[in-house]
C-alpha cells in the first residue's frame, strides 16, 4: 500500500459513497477531511525518490505514480482547498437549506470526482492516464459550472471537450511514434522530429484551453463568475492548475530536448499578455465575481510568463520553485477570495462592487480574508504570492529580460488597482448594512485559506526544498547559496 | 506498395480527414447539438489514427487498442453529459418563466 | 541582551494590534490601556538599547528567507535614531489619538492598524539589508492605507487611492533597483557596503535613480509629492503620524541608507549624484514653502510645509560633508517633534473650536492659550528661530553647505526661512493679536479629555525647545547624530 494510489483511490471511493448516500453525502467530509489530510502528510514524509507502479505492471505498459516536488506542493494545497471549500459548502448544499435537492445530490460526488482526478493528475507520469484525469476533472467542473448558469456551463463543456481531444490527438501521435506515453520514458527517447513537434503542439494547444491562457480564456470568466461560490472557488483554484501542471511536465520533463527558445518565448509572451489583459479587464468590471474571475485570467498568465525565465536561468531551481509557489499561493488565495466574496455578496444581496459599502465594519472577518487573499494575489509582502513574484523578478532581472520584468512589476500594480477597489468600497463609511451572522465554519474557511497563503511567505526555504525533489534533470541543479558572482 | 502497407496509411489519413471535418463543423456550427456531433466526429478521427498507427505488418499492437477503448468510454460518458445539458437548456428555454441571462462579462 | 532583541522589538506591537482588533468598541477603556501600556514598554526597551549601543554593543538577527536573500535585523546608531523618534512620538500620538477620537466607530480597527504601523516603522529602522528594508517599507504602505481612509467618506477614499498609486509604484521602482543591484554585486547589506567598482557608472546611476526615485515618493520629493497634501483627508492623529514619523521619514531614512550604506559617499561623489539630488531637494524645499504660503487651509499649509521640511534631511544627506550629514540627521528628529506638535495643535483647534482655515484663527490664542503656545514654539522652530530645535538643524546644514563647497545652500536656507516666516507669522499674528469671536463659557482645559488632548502637544513643544536649548548635552538628538557621523560616515 502506498499513499500514492490511496490519494487517487480514496476520493473515488468517497465519490461512490456520496452517490450511494445521496442527501447524506455531505457527512462524508468528516471522514474524507482527516483521511486526505493524513495522506497528504504521508506524501510529504515519503523518501525523495518515492514512486509506485499501479498494480505492479512495469513500464511502458504500467502506470507510474510519483511523489515529485510538483506533487508534494500541489497535492496538499489541493487537499486543504477541498476541505475548506467542503466545510464552507456544507450548509449551502444540504437538503435542509430549502434549495432544490438535486444540487445537494450532485455537488458532493462531483467534489470527490474532481479531487481524485486532480490528485491523479499531479501524481501520474502517463500521458494517456493524464487524458483520463483531465476528463474526470472537466466532467466535474462542467457539472459545477452548470449549477450557476447552464449556458456558460455548456460553452465551457464544448471548449473543454475540444481541448481534451486535441490533447488526445497528441497522445495518439506519440503512442504510434514511440510505443510509449510515459513522460519519464519519453524524456529519454524523444527526438525533435516532425511527429513529436506536432504532437507537442496540439497537446499544448489543448491544455492551454483548459488552463485558460489568453487568448484561449474566453470561457473562464462567465463560467467562474456565474457558479455558486464554492464551485467558483474550485474552478478557479484547482481546475485550471491541472492543465498548467501537465504543460509544465511536457515542456520541462518529457520534451525538454525538443522545445526550442522561440516556442518558449511564445508561451511566455502569451503569459505576459494574459497578465496585462486580465488585469485591465478586471479593472473594468462593475461586479465583484467577474472581477475575481478576470483576476484568475491575469494570475494564470504569471505561470506561463515564468517558462522562459526557467528556461534561461543560470539556477533554474529558483524560478521553477517560484512558479510552483505561485500556483500554490494562487490556489489558496483565489479559493479564499471566492469564498469570502460569496459571503460578502450574500450579505448585501447584490452583486456590484458598489454594493459592498460599509462591509468592513459589518463583517470584518470576511473582509479580512478577502484583504489577505488580495495581498497574496498582488504579490505584496509577506505572502506566498510575494515570494513567487520576488523570485521571478529576480530571475528576470538577472537574465536581462526587461519585458518580463516590466510585466511582473506592472502586473502587480494593476493587481493592486483592481483588488483595492472592492476593499476601498468596503472600508467606506456609508452606514454599515445589517448582516445576518453566518456560521463559524463558513467564516473560518476563507480566513484559514487566506492566512495560509500569507503564511507561505514565511516558508520560502522549505517550499524551495520541496519543489526541488525529483525535479526534471534540466531543473535539478544544486541550489547555490549566493547567486552573486 | 503492398496492400497492407497502404492500409497502414489509410487509417491514420482517414482519421486525420475526420478530425479536420469535425473541427470545421465545430467552428462553423452554432447549435450545441450539432457542435456535440462535430466533436464526436473529431473523436472518431482520433481513435482511427490511434488504432491505425498500432497496426503492424503481422501482429497488431494491443496497446493503442486498449487506449482507444478507454477513450471511447470517456467519450461516450461526456457525450451523454453534453446531451443531457443541451436537453435541460432546451427545457429551460421552453419553460414559461425564462431563466435569467447568464451573468457573463461586460464585453462578452 | 540576547541577539533576538531586534526581532522582539519589532514584533512587540503585534500583541496590542491583535488585542485591539479583537476587542469590541464597548471595551474601549481596556483597549486604550493596553495600547498605552505597550507604548510605554517599548519606550523602556528602546531606552535600554540606546544605552547599550552607545556602549558599543552590536545586536544582529539573521534568517535566510530565500536562497541568497537574508532577512537581517541590526541595531546600529542610525537605526536607533529613527527607532527612538518613532517610539517616543508613538507614545505621544497614542495619548493624543485616545483623546481626539473619544468614542467613535471603527476605533478598534484604527488602533489595530496603528500598531501594525509601529511594527513596520520599527522594522524599516532596524533593517540590515535593502531587501529587508523593502519588506517593511511595503508593509508600512499596507498598514497606513486603512488609517488614511479611516473617515470612509469620498474624500478619504480618494486620498487612499492616490496614496496607494504613488507609494506602490514607488516601492516597485525601488524593488527593481535593489534587485538589479543585487544581481550585479551579490549583496545589498548595509553593514558591508558592496564593491561597486566593477559596475558601469551608467548602470549605477540608473539604479540610483530608480531607488531614490522610489523612496522619494514617500519622502515627498517634488514632483512625487502630490499624495501627501491629498492624504490630509485623514484624521489629525494620522496626519501627525504620516508627516512626522512613519511614512515620509521612512522614505528619507531609506535615501540616507542608500547614499551612506549601500553606495557609500565615495561612490556617490564619484558618480556626481550628490549635487543633482541636493539641487532637487533644494527645489522641493522652496517649492513646498511657496505652495504652503498659498494654502488657506491649516492642515494643507502644514502638509506643504512637510514637503519642504523633509527635504532638509535629503539636502543634508546629499551634500556629503560632516556638518551637512549631522544637520540632516538631526533634522530627522527635530522636524518630527516640531511637525507633530503643529499637527496635534491643528487637530485640537479643529476638534474644539472647529477651526480649519487660516482665516478662522482670529483670537485663537486667547481662547486656547496653551494650544497656541505649543503651536507657536513649533512654528518658530520651523522658521529656525533660536533656541528652538529647528535652528540647530539649519545652522549645521548651512555650515555643511559652505564646507562642501556649495555656498548656494545658504541662500536656499535663507529663502526657505523667509518663506517659512511668511506662512507661519500671519497665523501667529491672527491667533494672538486679533480679537476672538464671541465664545461664551469656552474653557480650554475643561474636562480631563480636553487636558489629554492638549498635553501631548505641550510635551512635544517642550521637547522641541529642549532639543535646541540643551543641544550640547549628552542625551540630545544632536549628540546622537554626531555619534552616528563619527561611527559611520567620517572615516
Amino acid at each position: 500500500m502506498s499513499p500514492l494510489d490511496l490519494l487517487v483511490a480514496a476520493p473515488l471511493a468517497f465519490m461512490v459513497a456520496a452517490l450511494v448516500l445521496g442527501q447524506g453525502g455531505r457527512w462524508l467530509i468528516l471522514a474524507a477531511g482527516p483521511v486526505m489530510l493524513g495522506l497528504s502528510a504521508w506524501l510529504l514524509a515519503l523518501p525523495p525518490d518515492a514512486a509506485h507502479l499501479v498494480g505492479n505492471w512495469d513500464l511502458p505498459l504500467g502506470i507510474l505514480l510519483r511523489a515529485d516536488g510538483v506533487a508534494r506542493l500541489l497535492v496538499p494545497a489541493t487537499c486543504v482547498c477541498f476541505v475548506a471549500v467542503a466545510l464552507y459548502a456544507w450548509p449551502e448544499f444540504s437538503p435542509k437549506a430549502g434549495r432544490e435537492t438535486a444540487r445537494a445530490h450532485t455537488f458532493w460526488p462531483m467534489l470527490y470526482l474532481m479531487w481524485g482526478g486532480s490528485n491523479a493528475g499531479y501524481l501520474t507520469t502517463d500521458l494517456f492516464n493524464l487524458y483520463v484525469t483531465i476528463e474526470m476533472v472537466s466532467l466535474a467542473a462542467v457539472a459545477l459550472a452548470a449549477m450557476g448558469s447552464l449556458a456558460a456551463g455548456l460553452q465551457y463543456f464544448m471548449i473543454a471537450l475540444v481541448g481534451s481531444l486535441a490533447y488526445l490527438l497528441g497522445v495518439a501521435l506519440l503512442a504510434g511514434h514511440y510505443d510509449t506515453v510515459d513522460a519519464t520514458l519519453l524524456a529519454v527517447r524523444a527526438r525533435p522530429d516532425l511527429p513529436t513537434v506536432l504532437a507537442l503542439a496540439v497537446m499544448t494547444a489543448g491544455l492551454l484551453v483548459k488552463a485558460a491562457l489568453f487568448p484561449l480564456h474566453g470561457w473562464l470568466p462567465p463560467a467562474h463568475a456565474a457558479a455558486p461560490a464554492p464551485a467558483s472557488a474550485l474552478l478557479s483554484a484547482i481546475v485550471v492548475k491541472l492543465g498548467f501542471v501537465i504543460i509544465l511536465r511536457l515542456w520541462f520533463e518529457a520534451f525538454a530536448e525538443v522545445v526550442r527558445p522561440a516556442a518558449i518565448h511564445l508561451l511566455g509572451g502569451m503569459g505576459a499578455l494574459a497578465v496585462i489583459y486580465g488585469s485591465i479587464q478586471a479593472i473594468r468590471q462593475e461586479r465583484l465575481k467577474p472581477l475575481v474571475a478576470y483576476s484568475t485570467v491575469a494570475q494564470l498568465g504569471y505561470l506561463f510568463l515564468a517558462f522562459p525565465l526557467i528556461w534561461n536561468a543560470r539556477i533554474p531551481g529558483e524560478p521553477w520553485a517560484a512558479v510552483l509557489v505561485h500556483a500554490v499561493a494562487h490556489m489558496l488565495a483565489k479559493a479564499a477570495m471566492f469564498l469570502a466574496a460569496g459571503l460578502m455578496l450574500k450579505a448585501v444581496a447584490g452583486d456590484r462592487i458598489s454594493d459592498l459599502g460599509g462591509l468592513a465594519r459589518a463583517m470584518p472577518l470576511s473582509v479580512t480574508a478577502f484583504a489577505l487573499a488580495a495581498i497574496s494575489l498582488m504579490g505584496l509582502p509577506p505572502s506566498g504570492g510575494f515570494t513567487a513574484k520576488f523570485l521571478l523578478l529576480h530571475a528576470a532581472i538577472e537574465q536581462g529580460q526587461v519585458i518580463y520584468a516590466g510585466v511582473l512589476v506592472i502586473g502587480g500594480l494593476l493587481g493592486a488597482a483592481y483588488l483595492f477597489r472592492p476593499l476601498s468600497v468596503a472600508f467606506g463609511a456609508s452606514a454599515a448594512p445589517v448582516v445576518r451572522a453566518e456560521g463559524a465554519l463558513r467564516v473560518a474557511a476563507p480566513l484559514t485559506l487566506a492566512a495560509l497563503a500569507i503564511a507561505l511567505g514565511f516558508a520560502g526555504m522549505t517550499l524551495i526544498e520541496l519543489s526541488s525533489i525529483g525535479a526534471p534533470p534540466a531543473i535539478a541543479l544544486p541550489l547555490a547559496e549566493e547567486p552573486g558572482p | 506498395m503492398s496492400l497492407p502497407a497502404a492500409l497502414g496509411h489509410l487509417f491514420p489519413l482517414t482519421g486525420a480527414a475526420l478530425v479536420g471535418l469535425g473541427l470545421f463543423g465545430f467552428i462553423i456550427l452554432r447549435h450545441p447539438l450539432r457542435q456535440l456531433l462535430a466533436v464526436n466526429v473529431i473523436a472518431a478521427g482520433i481513435f482511427l489514427i490511434l488504432g491505425g498507427l498500432g497496426r503492424g505488418e503481422d501482429v497488431t499492437d494491443p496497446y493503442p487498442q486498449a487506449l482507444v477503448i478507454t477513450g471511447i468510454v470517456v467519450s461516450v460518458a461526456l457525450t451523454a453529459l453534453g446531451a443531457a445539458m443541451i436537453t435541460r437548456l432546451a427545457e429551460d428555454r421552453c419553460a414559461p418563466a425564462p431563466t435569467p441571462e447568464p451573468p457573463g462579462d461586460r464585453d462578452a | 541582551m540576547m541577539a533576538g532583541a531586534p526581532l522582539f522589538l519589532i514584533l512587540l506591537p503585534l500583541i496590542p494590534a491583535i488585542i485591539s482588533f479583537s476587542l469590541p468598541e464597548r471595551l474601549a477603556v481596556w483597549r486604550n490601556a493596553v495600547n498605552l501600556l505597550f507604548a510605554l514598554v517599548k519606550v523602556g526597551i528602546v531606552a535600554d538599547l540606546l544605552r547599550q549601543v552607545r556602549g558599543g554593543v552590536d545586536l544582529e538577527w539573521r534568517y535566510t528567507f530565500l536562497p541568497g536573500h537574508d532577512f537581517l535585523l541590526r541595531v546600529d546608531t542610525l537605526a536607533l535614531l529613527f527607532v527612538s523618534l518613532s517610539v517616543f512620538l508613538w507614545l505621544i500620538t497614542t495619548v493624543y489619538a485616545i483623546a481626539y477620537f473619544g468614542r467613535g466607530p471603527n476605533l478598534s480597527r484604527f488602533f489595530g492598524f496603528f500598531n501594525l504601523c509601529v511594527l513596520s516603522a520599527t522594522g524599516v529602522a532596524l533593517s540590515g539589508t535593502a531587501i529587508t528594508f523593502f519588506l517593511f517599507y511595503e508593509l508600512l504602505t499596507l498598514a497606513t492605507w486603512p488609517l488614511v481612509v479611516h473617515n470612509g467618506d469620498e474624500k478619504s477614499l480618494r486620498a487612499g487611492r492616490i496614496y496607494l498609486a504613488y507609494t506602490l509604484a514607488g516601492s516597485a521602482a525601488f524593488l527593481v533597483g535593489i534587485l538589479w543591484l543585487k544581481t550585479l554585486v551579490g549583496s545589498v547589506e548595509f553593514t558591508a557596503p558592496p564593491d561597486l567598482s566593477a559596475v558601469p557608472p551608467l548602470t549605477l546611476t540608473l539604479i540610483f535613480v530608480l531607488c531614490v526615485g522610489g523612496l522619494g515618493v514617500k519622502a515627498a520629493l517634488v514632483p512625487l509629492h502630490a499624495w501627501l497634501p491629498a492624504a490630509m483627508a485623514a484624521p489629525a492623529p494620522v496626519s501627525a503620524l504620516l508627516h512626522a514619523v512613519a511614512v515620509v521619514k521612512a522614505g528619507a531614512f531609506g535615501i540616507v541608507r542608500m547614499i551612506y550604506d549601500v553606495y557609500g559617499i565615495g561612490t556617490v561623489a564619484e558618480l556626481g549624484l550628490g549635487t543633482p539630488l541636493a539641487a532637487l531637494a533644494s527645489v522641493t524645499i522652496l517649492y513646498g514653502s511657496l505652495r504652503a504660503v498659498m494654502q488657506a487651509d491649516i492642515k494643507k499649509r502644514l502638509a506643504y510645509s512637510t514637503v519642504s521640511q523633509v527635504s532638509y534631511i535629503l539636502l543634508g544627506a546629499s551634500l556629503i560633508g560632516p556638518f551637512a550629514v549631522i544637520g540632516g540627521l538631526v533634522h530627522l528628529v527635530h522636524q518630527g517633534i516640531m511637525k507633530i506638535t503643529l499637527f496635534m495643535c491643528a487637530g485640537a483647534l479643529s476638534n474644539r473650536l472647529g477651526i480649519k482655515a487660516v482665516a478662522d484663527l482670529d483670537g485663537a490664542g486667547r481662547l486656547m492659550p496653551v494650544t497656541m503656545g505649543a503651536f507657536t514654539i513649533g512654528a518658530l522652530g520651523m522658521i529656525g528661530v533660536p533656541p528652538v530645535a529647528g535652528f540647530i538643524s539649519k545652522w549645521y546644514l548651512g555650515i555643511g553647505g559652505l564646507q562642501s563647497g556649495a555656498p548656494w545652500v545658504v541662500a536656499v536656507m535663507a529663502g526657505s526661512s523667509l518663506l517659512n516666516a511668511a506662512y507661519f507669522l500671519p497665523m501667529l499674528y491672527r491667533a494672538w493679536l486679533l480679537p476672538p469671536p464671541e465664545r461664551a463659557g469656552f474653557r480650554e482645559l475643561g474636562t480631563s479629555r480636553d487636558r489629554m488632548l492638549i498635553l501631548p502637544a505641550v510635551v512635544t513643544a517642550a521637547a522641541a525647545l529642549a532639543a535646541g536649548v540643551f543641544a550640547s548635552s549628552a542625551v540630545s538628538p544632536l549628540t546622537w547624530a554626531k555619534l552616528i557621523a563619527e561611527r559611520g560616515y567620517l572615516e
